[in-house]
C-alpha cells in the first residue's frame, strides 16, 4: 500500500470537510473493498476518509412501509435485524449471503453501493425495490444511481448517509456465488410492490453492472410463479464474459437465479 | 505517522505507526503478536483473524488507525494462563490442525461461531453443516476440514458447559 493520511471522521459535516483537505481523498467505510485494493496499488488516495464510527451513519429504522438503513451499518447487522427481517425478508437473507462472516462484520451498505462492484449483492435489491439513496446534499432514486462499472451519480466529496427501501408485497434473492470470492456470478432480485408492480434486477451479469431484467418483469406481471419463467429467453448480448462463464451461461443463469428467487419470495 | 491507542488482550496500548499501517501488521511488528499469521494478503484465507470488539474480522483488511479506541482479541489472549480456551483443547484432541498456519485465525472465527449462536439462543448446538458453511473465510490447504469441524462442535459443547457454570 501506498503512503495515505488516515482521517476518522466525528460527523456528516466533519467527513465532509476533512475530505475537501485532501488532494485525492476517499471515503472508507468497512474497507472491504478499498483496502484490498488499495494493498494492491490499485488505488492511491492522499487521504482515506474514516466514516464508519459516524453515530449518524449508523442504524437501522422500519416505519410504515419504508425500512431505512443508515449507511455504514455493516452486513451482519442488517441480516440479523429482527425489523429488516419481518418487513424485507429477501433484504436480511441478501445481507446475510455476502462474502464471508468476517467481510459481513465490516463491510457496509453504503460502501457496497458508492463501489458499485457489477457483482455486488445490494444494487440488485436497490434497483428491484426502487429504493432511494440519500446523501449529505440529496435524494437519489435507484434508476438514476448506477452508471455502469464501478461509476455512480454520486459527486466527488458527496458521501451515501442512508438508504430508503420501500417494503415490498413480495420479494426474493437468488444469487449462484463465485465458489472463491463469494461475489454472484449472477444474483437475482424480484420483487412485486405493493401497488401490484414487478420489478426484476440482476447483478453479475451485465457488462454495465447492475440490471433491470424486462422479460422476466413481463412474465412476472401476467403470473407471478417461477414457472412463467420456463419460456423465458434471456438475451447474451452484453453480458459478461470470463473464465468462469461465458455469456450464454450467465444469460442462463439470470432465468435460472430468477426462478429460485421467485420461489423464495413465495 | 500516527498514535494509535487500542487495548490488546486486555492490556491498554500506544503505538507510532504510518497512517497505511495494517492491524494485522501493528499486532505482528510492533506488539510482536506473531500468533496472527498473514496468509493471502487478499483478505480470502482468514489466517489474520482476529476479534474487534468482540467480533472476528481480518486484521490484514483493517488499517491499525481504524482499531483505535477498539478492544483486541489475539490468539495469544484466548488461553486463561497455562490452561487453554476450549477451543484450543478441542482443536488439539481432534487433530484439527496440520502444519498449523491456518489455526489462529480458524480458532478466533470458530470461536465467534460459537458465540454467535449461543447468544441467538440455539443452546449451541450447531450442527455440521452451519460450521462448515460459516466457516467459509477461512481456508486450510492440509487438513481438508474435516477435523477442524469435528473440533468446533466439540468445543460448542464445551464452551456451553463452561458459560453454563459461569
Amino acid at each position: 500500500m501506498y503512503e495515505t493520511n488516515y482521517h476518522r471522521a466525528s460527523s456528516i459535516d466533519d467527513a465532509v470537510a476533512q475530505f475537501a483537505k485532501g488532494t485525492d481523498s476517499k471515503f472508507l467505510s468497512g474497507g472491504q473493498t478499498l483496502l484490498p485494493v488499495m494493498k494492491q496499488r490499485l488505488a492511491a488516495p492522499s487521504d482515506v476518509i474514516d466514516v464508519a464510527k459516524i453515530k449518524d451513519m449508523i442504524g437501522i429504522d422500519v416505519s410504515g412501509d419504508t425500512v431505512t438503513i443508515k449507511a455504514a451499518t455493516p452486513h451482519y447487522d442488517v441480516a440479523q435485524s429482527d425489523a429488516v427481517k419481518k418487513a424485507i425478508p429477501a433484504l436480511a437473507s441478501l445481507a446475510s449471503e455476502i462474502g464471508d462472516p468476517a467481510v459481513r462484520y465490516r463491510g457496509t451498505i453504503g460502501g457496497s453501493l458508492a463501489n458499485n462492484d457489477p457483482a455486488a449483492d445490494y444494487p440488485a435489491a436497490v434497483l428491484a425495490l426502487g429504493a432511494t439513496i440519500k446523501t449529505n446534499k440529496r435524494s437519489i432514486a435507484a434508476e438514476d444511481f448506477f452508471k455502469g462499472l464501478f461509476s455512480t451519480a454520486l459527486e466527488d466529496g458527496e458521501i451515501i448517509t442512508a438508504v430508503s427501501f420501500p417494503v415490498p408485497a413480495k420479494a426474493g434473492y437468488a444469487k449462484f456465488p463465485n465458489p472463491a470470492s463469494r461475489f454472484a456470478l449472477t444474483g437475482v432480485f424480484v420483487a412485486k410492490t405493493k401497488a401490484g408492480d414487478v420489478r426484476v434486477a440482476a447483478t453479475g451479469a451485465s457488462q454495465s453492472g447492475v440490471m433491470r431484467v424486462g422479460p422476466i418483469e413481463q412474465a412476472l406481471k401476467a403470473n407471478w410463479a417461477a414457472s412463467a419463467l420456463d419460456s423465458v429467453t434471456i438475451a447474451a448480448s452484453g453480458l459478461l464474459a470470463d473464465i468462469h462463464g461465458s455469456a450464454d451461461y450467465r444469460a442462463n443463469l439470470v432465468k435460472v437465479m430468477g426462478q429460485r428467487a421467485v420461489t423464495a419470495a413465495g | 505517522m500516527s498514535t494509535v491507542k487500542l487495548t490488546v488482550n486486555g492490556k491498554a496500548v500506544s503505538v507510532d505507526v504510518e497512517d497505511r499501517t495494517l492491524l494485522v501488521h501493528l499486532l505482528r511488528e510492533n506488539l510482536n503478536l506473531t500468533g496472527t499469521h498473514v496468509g493471502c494478503d487478499t483478505s480470502q484465507c482468514g489466517a489474520c483473524v482476529v476479534h474487534v470488539d468482540g467480533r472476528a474480522v481480518k486484521s490484514c483488511t483493517m488499517l491499525a488507525g481504524q482499531a483505535a479506541g477498539s478492544n483486541v482479541t489475539t490468539i495469544e489472549g484466548l488461553a486463561k494462563g497455562d490452561e487453554l480456551h476450549p477451543m484450543q483443547a478441542a482443536f488439539r484432541d481432534n487433530h484439527g490442525l496440520q502444519c498449523g498456519y491456518c489455526t489462529p485465525g480458524m480458532i478466533m472465527s470458530a470461536v465467534d461461531i460459537v458465540h454467535r449462536h449461543h447468544s441467538q439462543g440455539s443452546g449451541g448446538k450447531l450442527d455440521e453443516e452451519t460450521v462448515r458453511h460459516e466457516l467459509e473465510g477461512n481456508i486450510c490447504r492440509c487438513t481438508g476440514y474435516h477435523n477442524i469441524v469435528k473440533a468446533v462442535l466439540d468445543a460448542a459443547g464445551r464452551m456451553k458447559v463452561a458459560q453454563a457454570a459461569e
